[in-house]
């Protein structure tokens, strides 16, 4: 009788363990990333629909959007080609220095996003490495939208190679090797062999990649020169209307960000739900 | 040569070593160039400035108490999320990732809607003295938000292969639960911990965006050293930014191959006690 006392007390505390432990977890993601998240929408209308509509009216905030896109456009794919062939070096193939490639991919994660954008100024800015010869030549990188691509691409860099890179090296090479003997030629080989094998871990990678494209701020801040209209991506807009005290502006476009967050967010989500068989180790790692 | 069935290891190696010489190794090189410029004396100035000390102090202090701070609550979220059902419990998981998807200027100007004087939250806990945004506390409470999901993602697969029989069996020969957990457990999770803890020091080390709207950026007090490295720039002081640049880059690289030794370190321990 006693036994079975001591044992539903046991059981009881338990319980209330388990309780004060999901208490203690949900208040803390409430007031941790739910409050931030409504901060954003709740000011961007605090002014009503109509100042909110017209904030992001504003040509300025247009050219943003259109920049932020064209940005986006240029550096994902870019780093998709370059995430695939990275990836089917180092899976593939034996070779050395392997675990050094393997280092340099992930060297972006731990720079500064101001590290990022400083190094290319040092080579393309006007006291830069190629300042004076871009300069004698009429090119403009630094204060212009090939820096923000550049930087862009920099801190992008490691997304699509470290979701593929893992997943390539499970899958081994059966299936290829196969392809290969029945007698596919290489592309015939990568296109209906390989890519439907890594169709949505490749989509995976390119989501945080984007995600991580047209958020980026420390990187282009640096390399942007904040001149509006020419080289102000959305982040950089959000930055400027806040230092102009334009709290409704700046939150405007910042709801805009949040949405393409919660979007990336919930595509993330279903792409793990449906299909995590072949997304493999999905820890954001560097992310 | 059974390997070489396969084609493209020429074009797809030297693919891959051309875009990350150009993108990343190249502008790396420009910058300890760029750094070497200023000489053994300029570095010793630039390192015995108090306000650049302070703002290294400020980076990296900050960094690994946000880390430290994110292991904890990141093993109790990762703890919550895995073991138990909860009403949310899928909202938070998805959202756990928030404070990556989310952009970082987007993150530095709603923490400071919520934390300033007369924020959302800050209104109440000003006049109880406690100032978080304009201080180092906000410093400190953005870097958590930043690297805030890598301690959790990292744990979570883990604890979900955790043999439960071996909890079982500590229980039954007796174990508190909390013996079972800091003797069973938390020694598994270790290693796990240390990355996650590698991960989220990394990116607060660095982190600009969020934090400069909530710090105020007073000099010697809230301002990190990203904006210092920005502020040189800005005055066209080129060699002093990249040799700040520098000095953070050899300061993380420093600290990450700490703890991966550390992490070897425990590893081992771990291997030799099974």
């Amino acid at each position: 009788m006693s036994t079975m006392t001591a044992q539903r007390q046991a059981g009881w505390t338990r319980r209330m363990g388990h309780g004060v432990i999901i208490v203690l977890a949900s208040a803390f993601l409430g007031l941790f990333l739910l409050l931030p998240l409504a901060a954003v929408f709740v000011e961007a209308f605090r002014q009503g629909v109509q100042a909110y509509v017209a904030s992001i009216g504003q040509p300025e905030a247009l050219t943003a959007i259109r920049l932020t896109l064209l940005v986006a456009v240029i550096a994902v794919p870019l780093n998709l080609v370059f995430g695939v062939a990275a990836a089917w070096a180092m899976t593939r193939f034996a070779f050395r220095g392997k675990a050094l490639l393997g280092a340099f991919i992930d060297l972006p994660f731990s720079v500064s996003p101001v590290i990022s954008g400083l190094v290319y100024v040092l080579l393309f800015g006007a006291q830069g490495w190629f300042g004076p010869w871009l300069n004698a030549h009429g090119v403009k990188i630094i204060f212009a939208v090939p820096g923000l691509v550049l930087a862009t691409i920099f801190i992008t860099l490691p997304f699509v190679a470290r979701e593929l890179i893992p997943l390539m090296q499970a899958q081994g090479s059966e299936e290829e090797e196969a392809a290969r003997v029945l007698g596919a030629n290489g592309w015939q080989m990568f296109f209906r062999v390989t890519l439907p094998n890594i169709r949505w871990a490749l989509l995976y990678g390119v989501l945080l990649c984007n995600a991580r494209a047209m958020g980026e701020f420390g990187a282009v801040s640096v390399v942007s020169g904040h001149i509006r209209g020419l080289t102000t991506t959305m982040p950089l807009e959000v930055e400027m209307r806040y230092n102009e005290y334009d709290y409704v502006g700046a939150f405007a476009i910042a709801s805009l960000l949040a949405m393409l967050a919660l979007v990336t967010l919930a595509v993330k989500t279903f792409l793990e739900w449906r299909y995590s068989d072949e997304i493999a180790a999905h820890a954001p790692g560097g992310h | 040569m059974r390997r070489r069935v396969l084609p493209g290891f020429g074009i797809s190696l030297g693919y891959a070593l051309s875009y990350l010489g150009l993108i990343v190794l190249l502008p790396l090189a420009a910058l300890v160039w760029k750094a070497s410029g200023i000489g053994g004396e300029g570095l010793l100035r630039l390192l015995s400035s108090p306000r650049t000390l302070a703002a290294l102090k400020l980076s990296f202090g900050g960094a690994l108490l946000a880390a430290l701070i994110n292991a904890f609550i990141g093993l109790l979220v990762a703890w919550a999320l895995v073991r138990y059902r909860f009403p949310g419990r899928r909202l938070f998981d998805a959202l756990i990732d928030l404070p990556f998807a989310l952009p970082t200027a987007v993150a530095g100007i709603a923490l400071t809607a919520l934390y300033a004087p007369n924020g959302w939250l800050g209104r109440w806990l000003v006049p109880l003295g406690i100032q978080v945004a304009y201080a180092p506390l906000g410093v400190l409470l953005a870097m958590v938000f930043v690297g805030f999901p890598f301690v959790v993602r990292t744990l979570q697969p883990v604890l979900q292969s955790l043999d439960r029989d071996v909890e079982e069996a500590a229980e039954s020969l007796g174990a508190s639960r909390w013996q079972t957990f800091a003797r069973v457990i938390l020694p598994v999770l270790v290693p796990t911990l240390l990355t996650g803890f590698a991960l989220a020091l990394a990116r607060a080390v660095g982190e600009y965006g969020s934090v400069i709207f909530i710090a105020g950026n007073i000099p010697m007090r809230s301002e990190i050293a990203p904006l210092l490295i920005v502020q040189k720039l800005e005055a066209f002081d080129y060699a002093g930014a990249a040799a700040l640049g520098v000095v953070m880059l050899s300061f993380s690289f420093l600290l990450l191959i700490l703890i991966s030794l550390l992490q070897r370190w425990s590893n081992r321990w771990e291997e030799r006690a099974a």
